[in-house]
């Protein structure tokens, strides 16, 4: 990382840290909510923005981790760590098995695919009564105590989010920049000529799914405590184009782009607020304005505004 | 001296057209074979039937006296076979070095070593070696997408023997390459034929080129081989030359 890069860090990690004491607990609340769609965000992220597949089924993987860890803390007394360690792996496996289809097709026909594998997951998830309790969701879902460090106020439940939400972020730090970002990167630019090179598209392929889905799981494990009472109708196609739109609006296969994405999609619209009953216009006015003016997203706006002459073409 | 790739009686059927029919040859260690032919002789078809981008109607492909028919193309890859494209095929996106560390990566280590290993999976030098033999030098930091068409011919090139490849099949490396690179670009493959030991497989319409850097020459019309010799024998063939001009 460059100098400024480390101390942009430092400042953002600070003032995150900071915030919670200036913040009243709903405040906290939709920070605490960034931290976890920034995770699936970031999970979405690699699957699409850094390999390239597209992706409707994120929301799903949110629902599965959510529904693994409020069932397992609510009715089987099973502690938080462990099954937020199911929720990753559970996720990390069904990732994998829908990465299949990703082998044999692409683009909006992958699309619908995984559309159809969130509305699925959503008729289980209200239908299947005997295991999730349907409509009527799943109520009281404890914030964990870990090491003797209870979680329940949202200031801990925060603190916990943004720990998990630093690992992630570090995890996948290393691992763009590591072979296999290298090789998830030529896959979304040139399978063909990546698989002439050796590089087995078919198993990075699973690999870019599962580890996406797997971050899906995370966040839903910590979504289903945060919120403390889970059903159904977060976990529908809407959450996956929100958080496709976290994604593309932050800027597609940038490192921050889900960070940002999370911003504007969690938090700006509390920020409208004030605008009433208009807010949802402004707000869908805003993203097709930054759509139409620059389809790289934020970071991409920010990169032109910083190299306005970019370096076009050969010398 | 061995065979090096052997292809017995490949066919490749689109429908009721036949691309490629019934065709057999085989390649020496240290050899440039050239396949030349007229457009839509089924030349790139061949290639592509090879190395396992398409899956082949009938007959066999052999390298190192190993059948390696129907295997997929990256595990050919990691055999030895590497290739170059006749369009432009590099990833725009990436730095040259990027490119060309990506081209050797898969063949070191394992899944598991390239996930917790070196970023650069210890290649940063011979990449730098790669970029310095197709004096690419002063473009090793710039994004490939943003190269003239001769220079991402070259790093085309230079990916295909990144990873020290037994066997290379080029298709038509000369294609829009400038009078100056094409000389240029001529001598790195006689080097690299020399040093590594690489045999080569050329497709190619520019004749010139074709004849001053191959040992022996195929000629494919319609599908099937219908000369065969050295240059010189080649281009007085007048099957040859009928085939290029029509009847």
């Amino acid at each position: 990382m460059k100098r400024w890069q480390c101390v942009a860090l430092a400042l953002v990690v600070a003032a995150l840290i900071a915030a919670p004491f200036s913040l009243k607990p709903h405040g906290i609340y939709l920070l605490s909510m960034w931290a976890v769609m920034s995770i699936a965000a970031i999970g979405l992220n690699l699957t699409l923005g850094y390999a390239g597949q597209i992706s409707l089924a994120q929301a799903a993987f949110v629902g599965i981790g959510a529904y693994c860890t409020a069932i397992l803390t609510t009715m089987h007394g099973w502690p938080f760590p462990a099954t937020f360690a199911l929720g990753a792996v559970l996720c990390f496996v069904v990732g994998w098995l829908l990465g299949y289809p990703a082998l044999r097709v692409q683009h909006h026909y992958l699309a619908f695919v995984t559309l159809a594998f969130t509305t699925l997951v959503f008729l289980v998830l209200r239908n299947e009564e005997w295991l999730t309790k349907g409509i009527y969701g799943i109520v009281g879902i404890p914030r964990p105590t870990l090491l003797g460090w209870s979680t329940k106020e949202p200031r801990d439940f925060y603190y916990l989010c943004l720990i998990v939400l630093g690992l992630v972020s570090w995890l996948i730090w290393h691992l763009v920049r590591s072979p296999w970002g290298r090789a998830f990167m030529a896959l979304r630019e040139n399978p063909v000529r990546a698989s002439s090179l050796g590089v087995d598209t078919r198993r990075y392929t699973l690999m870019a799914f599962a580890i996406g889905s797997a971050l899906g799981g995370v966040a839903g494990s910590l979504y289903a405590p945060l919120v403390e009472f889970i059903d159904p109708t977060p976990f529908t196609l809407a959450l996956s184009l929100n958080l496709l739109l976290m994604v593309i609006v932050g800027g597609s296969g940038y490192f921050v782009g889900p960070f940002l994405g999370a911003i504007v999609s969690v938090l700006l619209p509390e920020w409208l607020r004030v605008a009433e009953g208009l807010y949802l216009i402004i707000y869908a006015v805003a993203v097709m304005a930054l759509m139409a003016v620059c389809p790289s997203g934020l970071l991409g706006l920010a990169e032109r505004l910083i190299r306005p002459a970019a370096k076009k073409g050969a010398p | 001296m061995s065979t090096v790739l052997e292809v017995r009686g490949l066919s490749k059927r689109f429908g009721g057209i036949s691309a490629v029919a019934d065709v057999s040859f085989e390649v020496q260690e240290g050899e440039i074979l050239g396949i030349i032919g007229p457009n839509g002789s089924g030349k790139s078809t061949l290639f592509n039937c090879i190395l396992g981008q398409l899956q082949a109607s009938s007959g066999s492909v052999h390298v190192d006296g190993r059948p390696v028919t129907g295997l997929r193309p990256c595990d050919l890859n990691r055999l030895g076979v590497s290739r170059t494209f006749q369009l432009l095929q590099v990833f725009p996106q990436l730095s040259v070095r990027e490119n060309l560390i990506l081209a050797g990566q898969e063949h070191k280590g394992t899944m598991w070593s390239r996930l917790i290993g070196r970023r650069d999976a210890g290649l940063t030098d011979a990449a730098n070696r790669m970029i310095e033999f197709f004096r690419l030098g002063h473009l090793a930091e710039q994004k490939a997408g943003g190269l003239s068409y001769g220079q991402q011919k070259l790093l085309d090139a230079a990916m295909a023997f990144m990873a020290g490849p037994r066997l290379v099949l080029l298709d038509e490396p000369a294609g829009g390459v400038n009078l100056t690179m094409l000389g240029d670009l001529r001598e790195r493959l006689r080097a690299i034929n020399a040093e590594q030991k690489a045999t080569f497989v050329v497709i190619e319409h520019n004749m010139e080129f074709v004849m001053s850097l191959c040992t022996r020459i195929l000629v494919l019309a319609e599908g099937r081989i219908i000369a065969a010799g050295s240059p010189s024998e080649v281009r007085a063939n007048p099957q040859v030359i009928e085939a290029y001009l029509g009847h």
